[in-house]
């Protein structure tokens, strides 16, 4: 290839960099190569990855052990009241958000002055001692694979990230967490851990991002064997990649951002990008069935893999070739993808790569209310002309937003800002406690971009939709990432919330999102909480038959004795409301522990059986024994 | 059992209602005119969309719903999709209401001109209405008012336009539809008009529903009908008719709606203007059909006093608690919601249940007059005499020293009395008196019900002259008429009724005994008084309660026995019943007896009608009870006989026989006569 086009790419990637992948601000290696890394077991000292490791083994360096995110950033309210967002990382790093405040005492009736601090620091005696399995330890340390049982260590791999783990956290409440943690770092690694978890009989609990909110990182209380955190977390190297194919192989331990870094210095990327992709990894993303925001341009994490390597209890499973597609049965990665840990560790994967788009362009679009949104979006799927991205959030939610814009520079935006308003409101007569916007991401090449965007605004046009700018949705996407580390500036302060989601045919998207924020409001009053909650929905993901939704909600807990517990009772109403709506249990969170209860008539008892039977086989004495999903 | 949550029954004493106002009085003193036209501007339902009426049939004939039963049924007939359609728009246009303002304020202005001449009062519990305008702007609502009379719905427009409350849209019978324009501004007044029956019409019932479904969704409007399906002749309320509350209950339980409110409303007549033409129905006299020009006939009865009215707003009751654990709304998952199936199991007893619960509710807020306990005395008085082959009246201090008794009595059952106690009850008694004078006679002192011919004072002339099948049936008017009073009483003692009947008529005191003898006689009666499906032993342990608590019975480990003072108590609960229970034996008695092969449904009321009169005629001793001439208790006898297999329908080559199993019939009509233990009428059952 010409070097001018190699250097092409490579300003690509760099832009691209700019905009998306965590929006990070750190330097960019420029001299980066794609690398065809060996194992390090295996003797290779000349592993130049090593030194850009995203995530150390010791975790909690750089993020934080009792809330989401990096160490350095964070929300807080500075002392004349305003909300700052601290560190470097985003694009809202270091700015002042004014109307946040009055946002978040309007809407929990929360007060600065009722503070509700975390524990600044982990006390070891909190965390129990491990229960060792000598002989496994033995063996283990001759294979010379890195462990630890320091306390720390293994608090951080004893929990994701739902409510009630990182609250019991910020009490300084540890359950029962993992005995030792180990860090593989290939495959051949992975095989002999497994190969000695099934000889000392110790449990094996695999460990990648640590981002599920499914319960799924939860060691069973009642289990008494010595259990073992296998996290992937090193693993983290492409290993080749087939340009003639398009095709990437990759350690699954690698997380999201470092994935597309990597392939984007290639000039290629893999297109999945979950809301996690920052911190989760791709093992996690095959083992719950993962999607990804621009899943309508590259498919959900089912549609990337093309062969998936997993080590289980009976051996290595995976296909003989890397074929597109394949009449031999049932899909064995089927049996993989959604296992949620429960049959094996996924070690590497061969997924797909394009070349990274041309252009990339955001947009947004104002309905007058949230019906006509939905009869938008679902004639846009209708005409499958989905933009890469297409979410549209309800009238709170649109409030939300608001309150997160930063503090505006220059006159002349605010001056816009005011004329926008105006002409929406005013001249177009929106109900401003009615209407909702919908952001869009177009992605591609530059005339197809705008063509596809002329389409789309088209359609919303017929559902009296009206342009609302580009900012409005970059800012949209830009709270997908900030919005979790939100949830730790609401429990400083007594509110409490978590977000969950759901797929559903098209009839029912307005009646589930109708009934499950009101159920969530209904009980909450049910339930004693003072305040009325926050409880506000967007659709996320278009599909043909149907669509996902999210559901937001919070609420203050101040004057409930026990408030994880009302807040798991009402979030189990909610997942009721859901089903009985015709709402699925999980569109990509998983069930992990957490909504192990309904799977029976998710997916009957025949299907129970199956699921089970290939459990008895493939992992006789349960070694990988986080009791998730069955 | 979704009975609970309307109605439990621990103290009935300890039952809170609210206090009434007269929204007359405030009538009287201000213009009619200035009320008619006074601003009104309801609070509507907070995700209400503005729709018209017209709007409303689009969006009906729009639905999917729609095209789905128009596609099958252009299948089916081989009709092209436009002809149904045309022909549904056309159903569609006889259907729908178009509510609108100012029908509603000529009614407001000529009602207030009737209501003021014809009543003393109409009475409305405030916190009631309060209650309902909240759950107006929360939910969608359907009100269900009690039906005693033609008034009913009109009367609950006129109190919701008085408080400022969302005018509802009323299903009503095509009968009033006969009426020329009286039917328009019914349907202007917010009437909507459903055939009486459409059994298999696919189209039709796609389109009511859907246009009910449509106006509740959206909440046009809260959505009135009556439960009982009809007015009820008898003043007991009727065995609720499921159809319209499965189809409002429909939109919650597919997810189109987060709740809907039900809001039972008890609307009680001091006297129901219909009165004497019930009785008349009853009793085979032909109705006039609804016409306006006799309802301009009818305008003689204003020159008559017919009390007071109460209507009591009862508790919304949120279809979502009820339906909380015994209903799987995952169940229209798996099928398109717009495609019309029969609803499962756990949905139709669902239903049942709440129809049944709702009834009761309707019927604990009823307003029982002083009159109603009189009525009750009387009538027992009169057949206690006529046996005796006495025809004196009781004595006007006696009466009153019994209806004191009655009065302590049923307030100790939960009755919601509205007896004056600032005011002597000797008085109370004699001014009730006054405003029934038609129904009862009194002559020194004596008070007696008016069974005498009405030619004249007891003369012994004109008596003689008169056919006696004519002077039966004159005296039957005044006995059904009175029985009516005392039928609003029911719901307040039937289970301790039961009960006293079951002590009577079981072979021993035995408890268990006791028991059997209840479910069995609860059983037979279930189509007679509102008793909840499948609640025998919580029937029987409130009997058992309330009995034990007034002291009339008393429980050992095995036995039931009855207290010294509780044999006064026990006789006259049982005897209430008595003119049932000998209905019932009639009915058996003329089936065994009487029943050709080819007696058909159609048949059967005349033929039992003429039976009974014969033997009444021949043999008035025996017969005691000229209620069993009253063709809803013949009808319900015949229901409960259906349900209990002693008599099946046959097809015949036109019509449907009736098949009767003589020795099951024989044997129940022993058993209800307390000739046969109960076990043996249960074996009889298999």
């Amino acid at each position: 290839m010409a070097s001018n086009s190699s250097s092409d790419r490579q300003r690509i990637a760099q832009q691209r960099l700019r905009i998306i992948a965590g929006h990070l601000q750190g330097p960019v290696d420029s001299d980066s190569t794609i690398l065809a890394a060996e194992c390090k077991a295996q003797g290779s000292k000349t592993d130049v990855s090593s030194e850009r490791k995203t995530v150390p083994r010791r975790r909690q360096e750089i993020l934080k052990w009792n809330g989401w995110g990096y160490n350095d950033t964070r929300f807080l309210f500075n002392k004349k009241g305003q909300a700052e967002f601290t560190g470097k990382r985003y694009r809202l790093s270091g700015m002042i958000i004014p109307a946040l405040q009055n946002w978040f005492e309007g809407t929990f009736g929360a007060s600065m002055q009722h503070k509700s601090p975390a524990m600044p620091i982990l006390t070891s005696s909190a965390v129990q001692p491990p229960t060792l399995n000598e002989a496994f330890v033995d063996e283990l340390k001759s294979t010379g694979i890195p462990f630890s049982h320091d306390a720390e260590d293994r608090v951080f791999r004893g929990h994701g990230h739902c409510l009630h783990e990182v609250f019991a956290l910020r009490e300084g409440k540890v359950g029962r967490v993992p005995d030792i943690v180990v860090w593989p770092n290939c495959h051949n690694d992975v095989v002999k851990i497994v190969e000695l978890a099934c000889k000392h009989n110790v449990c094996l609990i695999p460990y990648g991002g640590g981002t599920s909110v499914s319960s799924a990182l939860e060691c069973p209380p009642e289990e008494t064997r010595c259990i073992v955190s296998l996290d992937t977390s090193q693993m983290n190297r492409i290993l080749w990649i087939d340009e003639k194919n398009l095709t990437a192989h990759v350690e699954a331990g690698i997380v999201g951002q470092e994935l597309e870094r990597l392939l984007n210095e290639s000039g290629y990327c893999t297109g999945h990008e979950p809301d996690s992709m920052e911190f989760s990894s791709l093992g996690g993303w095959v083992a719950t069935r993962a999607s990804g925001m621009k899943k309508n341009i590259y498919g959900n994490i089912e549609d990337l893999v093309v062969h998936v390597k997993m080590v289980t209890p009976q051996g290595v499973i995976e296909k003989g070739c890397q074929c597109p597609r394949m009449s031999t049965g049932p899909d064995i990665h089927h049996f993989i993808m959604g296992s949620e840990g429960t049959l094996g560790v996924v070690t590497e994967v061969t997924m797909k790569i394009r070349p990274m788009p041309e252009y990339q362009k955001y947009g947004s679009v104002v309905f007058p209310n949230f019906e006509q949104g939905v009869a938008c979006l679902r004639e846009v799927a209708k005409q499958r002309c989905a933009p890469a991205s297409i979410r549209l959030m309800d009238n709170e939610q649109f409030k939300f937003g608001h309150a997160l814009k930063p503090q505006v520079s220059s006159i002349f935006t605010s001056f816009l800002d005011g004329l926008k308003k105006f002409y929406i409101t005013k001249f177009k007569g929106f109900d401003p406690d009615r209407l909702c916007v919908a952001t869009l991401l177009f992605e591609g090449d530059r005339e197809k971009v705008l063509q596809h965007e002329k389409q789309v605004y088209d359609i919303a046009a017929k559902f009296g939709g009206l342009a609302a700018g580009e900012d409005n949705g970059q800012r949209g996407y830009m709270l997908t990432f900030v919005i979790a580390y939100l949830r730790d500036l609401g429990m400083d302060y007594y509110v409490i919330g978590e977000s969950f989601e759901t797929s559903v045919p098209w009839d029912r998207v307005l009646d589930i999102c109708r009934n499950v924020k009101a159920r969530i409001i209904q009980e909450c009053k049910d339930k004693g909480v003072q305040f009325s909650p926050l409880s506000t929905c967007r659709v996320t993901q278009t599909y043909d038959a149907g669509a996902c939704v999210y559901f937001y909600f919070a609420f203050n807990y101040r004057g409930l004795s026990d408030p994880v517990h009302v807040y798991e009772q009402v979030e189990h109403a909610a997942r009721e409301e859901i089903l009985a709506n015709g709402g699925s249990l999980s569109h990509h969170h998983g069930v992990g522990k957490l909504r192990k209860e309904w799977m029976r008539e998710t997916i009957s008892d025949v299907g129970m059986g199956m699921l089970k039977s290939v459990k008895n086989y493939v992992d006789p004495k349960n070694i990988f024994g986080n009791r998730n999903l069955i | 059992m979704a009975v609970n949550a309307l109605y439990s029954h621990r103290d009935p004493m300890l039952k809170k209602r609210d206090d009434f106002e007269d929204i007359l009085e405030e009538r009287r003193n201000s213009s009619d005119l200035k009320y008619a036209l006074r601003c009104y501007t309801p609070v509507l339902y907070k995700g209400v969309t503005p729709c018209t009426s017209s709007m409303l049939k689009s969006m009906v004939l729009q639905s999917d719903q729609l095209h789905y039963v128009i596609n099958q049924v252009s299948k089916e007939t081989g009709k092209a999709t436009d002809d149904v359609k045309e022909e549904a728009s056309a159903i569609l246009e006889e259907m729908a209401q178009c509510l609108q303002l100012s029908t509603v304020r000529f009614f407001a202005f000529t009602l207030t001109k009737a209501f003021k001449t014809l009543f003393r009062s109409i009475c409305v519990n405030e916190d009631g209405i309060q209650r309902l305008q909240q759950a107006i702007q929360e939910h969608p609502v359907v009100l269900l008012p009690s039906h005693r009379s033609y008034m009913d719905f009109l009367l609950m427009s006129y109190i919701l336009y008085t408080y400022d409350v969302a005018l509802p849209v009323i299903a009503a019978g095509m009968d009033f539809m006969g009426m020329k324009f009286v039917g328009e501004m019914l349907r202007m007044s917010g009437a909507f008009f459903i055939r009486r029956s459409f059994g298999g019409d696919k189209l039709y019932w796609a389109l009511f529903s859907e246009y009910v479904k449509t106006m509740l969704k959206n909440g046009f409007a809260p959505v009135e009908f009556f439960l009982e399906g009809t007015r009820s002749r008898t003043s007991k309320s009727l065995t609720p008719k499921l159809g319209l509350l499965n189809i409002v209950m429909d939109p919650f339980l597919k997810g189109e709606v987060f709740d809907v409110n039900v809001v039972p409303v008890s609307i009680s007549y001091e006297r129901v203007l219909e009165e004497t033409l019930y009785a008349r129905e009853l009793l085979g006299i032909p109705k006039p059909k609804e016409s306006t020009s006799g309802l301009f006939k009818a305008r003689k009865i204003l020159s008559e006093d017919f009390g007071s009215i109460h209507v009591y707003f009862g508790q919304p009751v949120s279809v979502r608690s009820l339906a909380q654990g015994k209903v799987n709304r995952c169940q229209f998952n798996l099928v398109p919601r717009h495609i019309p199936r029969r609803p499962g199991e756990d949905i139709a007893s669902f239903v049942n249940d709440s129809a049944y619960g709702l009834v009761r509710a309707q019927e604990e807020n009823m307003v029982l007059k002083p009159w109603v306990l009189v009525a009750s005395l009387l009538l027992q008085h009169h057949h206690q005499n006529q046996a005796a082959g006495q025809k004196r009246g009781i004595a006007l201090g006696e009466l009153t020293a019994q209806a004191v008794w009655l009065r302590d009595l049923s307030r100790q059952y939960g009755a919601f009395l509205h007896w004056p106690d600032h005011i002597p009850p000797s008085e109370v008694v004699s001014s009730s008196l006054t405003l029934h004078r038609g129904l009862v006679r009194v002559c020194e002192e004596k008070v007696q019900l008016a069974v005498e011919q009405a030619g004249g004072p007891a003369g012994p002339g004109p008596h003689s002259s008169v056919a006696p099948e004519e002077e039966l049936l004159s005296q039957a008017v005044i006995v059904l008429s009175c029985a009516s009073y005392r039928n609003q009483a029911l719901h307040v003692f039937v289970r301790p009724a039961l009960l006293a009947l079951a002590i009577h008529t079981a072979s021993s005191n035995q408890k268990q005994e006791v028991f059997n003898s209840f479910s069995f006689l609860r059983n037979m009666f279930s189509n007679e008084f509102i008793l909840c499906p499948g609640a025998t032993v919580q029937d029987f342990e409130e009997a058992c309660y309330l009995l034990v608590k007034t002291g009339a019975l008393q429980f050992t480990q095995q036995e039931v026995l009855v207290t010294e003072r509780g044999h006064s108590t026990l006789a006259f609960l049982s005897s209430m019943l008595d003119p049932f229970l000998q209905g019932y034996q009639v009915v058996c008695r003329f089936l065994c007896e009487e029943a050709t092969e080819t007696l058909t449904e159609k048949q059967f009321i005349p033929a039992v009608r003429k039976f009974i009169k014969k033997h009444l005629l021949a043999d008035p001793g025996r017969l005691r009870y000229m209620e069993v001439l009253s063709s809803d208790l013949q009808k319900n006898s015949l229901a409960a006989l259906l349900r209990l297999g002693a008599v099946w329908k046959m097809k015949g080559v036109e019509q449907e026989m009736l098949k009767v199993n003589k020795v099951m019939v024989n044997s129940l009509e022993d058993t209800l006569g307390g000739k046969l233990p109960t076990q043996k009428a249960a074996v009889a059952r298999l």
